[in-house]
């Protein structure tokens, strides 16, 4: 066995942090998909008769498609039927404080490094918790409402602020743009909604935690940003989830709507249980975030580090309608064992002069996929446009897989796209260079897989940066030793 | 300090090394020094710990340590450090952030307390010093982009930083203008001291005047074929390694 593969192996076999579950009293929607699922949900969460309706047209339409089968995944069949769609942790009554949150709840964000308590006081992270469908507690709302902020779940903001919810849902995700983002429409149960009014630069960072704790439920939240004229927001969504043996389903819809001048920065550390070391279990995630740079001058910048899930397909896209608009994507994706990730981005030039970057780092072990699929399409009143892209993939081991599938359209001639890519292996220099100073194996492996990718950790924020170093270790620890 | 008996080793089955005995004691340098392909290279890389190579016969003993027992990364917290004839770009990671891992490495295993920031700068100041290195040069990605002469300095500091107790510096004169060489010269012999020990590893004399080595050895087909002192290596310059052969 030479030293790599002896390496590798070694650093294969971390098991996963946050794999435990708390026994909260759960209000759970029997399993099963059809029509009264979705006016069950819709009656749970007392919406009005036009969110109703607008479920009733997604799930209409879900019945009519096929799921995609064009990604470079092999997603065994999944049955529909066999997944509860709503699941809530039982309210006693309204909850006035965060005091009155549920002890248990309170461990659960304990153990994920998250306690609302200390957020509150110390990080001035105004945090808006999701578990299992349905947002819990929602900090610093009353210092964001005096700015005028609105940041709360969405079933609050579909009560409170009806006429946003209506005017921008489904404008930039449509229910039907594809299988899961229709199913997500039918059935979504809670997420977080935000507005940033005009001129208002939010003074903190906003952030979610997601986190799938009932077996046997899918997680289908929602979430809608919307940034006026001229302000900023960068947003924060985690993920975690227990350790179960059966695969369970992730299919959120994330929208950004950015006005003229505004600015709205998304940053993302996905760590959904990625199953076991012989691919059993884990999260299947289908995601589609997108953003609208409605206006001009306006930005959209997407972060993401992918750590977990089973399979990953999910491509965070900009619409660069606005002239001079700017679409940024940065992201790292590691996988391990027999973790798959097809994941990428779209960008679509629409405005003049507008601006896009892509910065994929791509990092695979164990016996994972790693796939990047990136669209950059510049339409052809979209003059004077740019893109760069730079792909790299490193491969630990010869038991992994890294690919890459670029597409790009140009419609004029006065655009001008670059696109770099590489792919390397983790060289055993490298390795015994470091050894060579005294830093054992598995420190060794980190310093340079964290070396990548820093082009973009350093996109995030600071707290964000430090846990996804952590985790970039933690999810190749043993997989070289 | 190190003691070396009758060492064999291989790389992919090709014998390199054939039976070498050496032996350094605290306070002294060697230098090895010997035509190209004589093992020069291969016995740095043993004493380190690489392993792609085998030894298949003989002994190393450091410290009253086997080596062979211990690891490439032991070793080096045993107090072994090799400068690379050719060091090794790791992008994206600073020489600072390197070294910070390795000195809190090293402590650790000491059972010393990680330096703390203040702590660590303090002592990364004092070092550059040492071979005039710039902050600058050390909070970029580490040797990547870095002039020959940059990284040489880089591996003396390095060197510094982590204090071993056996330096072996492996053609570290190779693509240095005098001006490098004298830098880095004057960093070797900074650090020497009646508790270390140095061995240089070179095809040239040149390096010698400015590190002046207490023993000279000529390794040819794997085997040191003559010791000597400082007059060997300028016989060596004047006669070449063909007078040797001839002797033998």
């Amino acid at each position: 066995m030479s030293k790599d593969d002896k390496i590798l192996k070694e650093f294969t076999s971390k098991e996963y942090e946050h794999g435990w579950s708390v026994d909260f009293d759960v209000d759970q929607a029997p399993i099963g998909l059809n029509e009264d699922i979705v006016r069950l949900i819709s009656k749970k969460k007392e919406e009005p008769n036009w969110l109703l309706n607008w479920r009733l047209e997604a799930f209409s339409q879900f019945k009519k498609m096929k799921e995609p089968d064009w990604s470079n995944l092999n997603i065994p069949k999944i049955n529909y039927q066999d997944i509860s769609y709503y699941s809530a942790p039982k309210k006693k009554k309204m909850l006035k404080s965060m005091d009155e949150v549920d002890p248990e709840l309170i461990k659960t964000f304990e153990k994920l490094g998250i306690s609302l308590l200390e957020q509150k006081r110390l990080s001035g992270v105004a945090v808006d918790a999701v578990i299992d469908s349905v947002s819990i507690g929602t900090t610093f709302k009353d210092k964001l409402s005096e700015l005028g902020i609105i940041f709360c779940s969405f079933s609050e903001a579909v009560k409170e602020h009806p006429h946003l919810v209506k005017k921008y849902l489904g404008t930039v995700v449509p229910s039907k743009d594809n299988y899961f983002s229709c199913l997500n429409s039918a059935v979504f149960s809670d997420g977080s909604f935000c507005y940033i009014p005009k001129g208002v630069r939010c003074p903190m960072e906003l952030s979610t935690y997601f986190r799938i704790n009932a077996s046997n439920t899918g997680q289908f939240e929602r979430t809608l940003i919307i940034a006026d004229q001229g302000s900023y927001v960068s947003y924060l969504e985690g993920c975690t989830a227990p350790m179960r043996d059966e695969n369970q389903l992730h299919a959120a819809v994330v929208e950004i709507h950015a006005e003229k001048d505004a600015e709205v920065k998304y940053s993302t550390v996905q760590n959904w249980y990625p199953g076991d070391k012989n691919g059993k279990g884990g999260i299947y995630n289908f995601v589609t975030k997108r953003g609208i740079c409605f206006g001009n001058n306006s930005k959209i910048s997407w972060t993401q580090v992918e750590t977990g899930s089973a399979i990953t397909w999910k491509y965070p896209s900009c619409i660069l309608k606005g002239d001079n608009s700017i679409g940024e994507f940065y992201s790292v994706a590691v996988t391990n064992n027999y973790q798959q990730a097809d994941t990428g981005t779209k960008m679509i030039h629409i405005g003049k002069n507008t601006k896009s970057k892509i910065i994929s780092k791509g990092i695979s072990a164990g016996f994972s996929q790693n796939s990047y699929r990136g669209h950059v399409n510049v339409i052809k009143r979209a003059k004077n446009s740019r893109n760069f892209s730079q792909c790299d993939s490193l491969l630990l081991g010869n038991t992994c897989g890294a690919h890459t599938f670029p597409y790009i359209d140009i419609e004029n001639k006065s655009s001008m796209v670059e696109h770099e890519a590489t792919t390397s292996k983790i060289g055993e220099d490298q390795i015994f260079y470091c050894l060579q100073r005294g830093i054992d194996e598995e420190n060794a492996i980190a310093l340079i897989v964290n070396g990548y990718a820093k082009e973009v950790l350093k996109q995030l924020p600071m707290e964000f940066s430090v846990e996804a170093q952590k985790l970039l270790s933690l999810t190749l620890e043993g997989s070289v030793g | 300090m190190l003691e070396i008996k009758n060492l064999h080793a291989s790389i992919d089955d090709t014998k390199i090394l054939k039976g070498l005995n050496l032996k350094v004691s605290t306070g002294e340098v060697h230098a090895i020094m010997g035509p190209n392909g004589s093992g020069k290279s291969t016995l740095a890389s043993v004493i380190a710990g690489r392993e792609d190579y085998d030894v298949t016969e003989g002994k190393i003993d450091f410290m009253n340590n086997e080596l062979s027992e211990l690891s490439p990364d032991e070793r080096a917290r045993e107090g072994i450090f090799l400068a690379f004839q050719y060091p090794v770009e790791i992008p994206g990671v600073s020489t600072t952030n390197f070294m910070k891992t390795a000195v809190n490495q090293v402590r650790k295993s000491k059972g010393e307390k990680p330096l703390d920031a203040v702590e660590f700068l303090k002592l990364m100041k004092e070092k550059m010093k040492l071979v005039n290195i710039k902050q600058e040069l050390l909070s970029r990605s580490i040797n990547e982009g870095f002039s020959g002469g940059e990284k040489k300095r880089n591996e003396i500091f390095q060197m510094a930083m982590l204090n071993p107790k056996l330096s072996i510096l492996d053609e570290t004169d190779s693509g240095l203008d005098i001006d490098a060489l004298k830098i880095v010269s004057n960093g070797v012999n900074t650090l020497r001291s009646k508790d270390n020990a140095t061995i240089v590893v070179t095809h040239y004399q040149r390096l010698l005047n400015y590190i002046v080595p207490d023993f000279v050895h000529v390794l040819m087909d794997g085997k040191i074929v003559k010791s000597g002192d400082k007059n060997l290596a300028l016989e060596l310059e004047e006669k070449g390694y063909d007078w040797i052969k001839v002797k033998n």
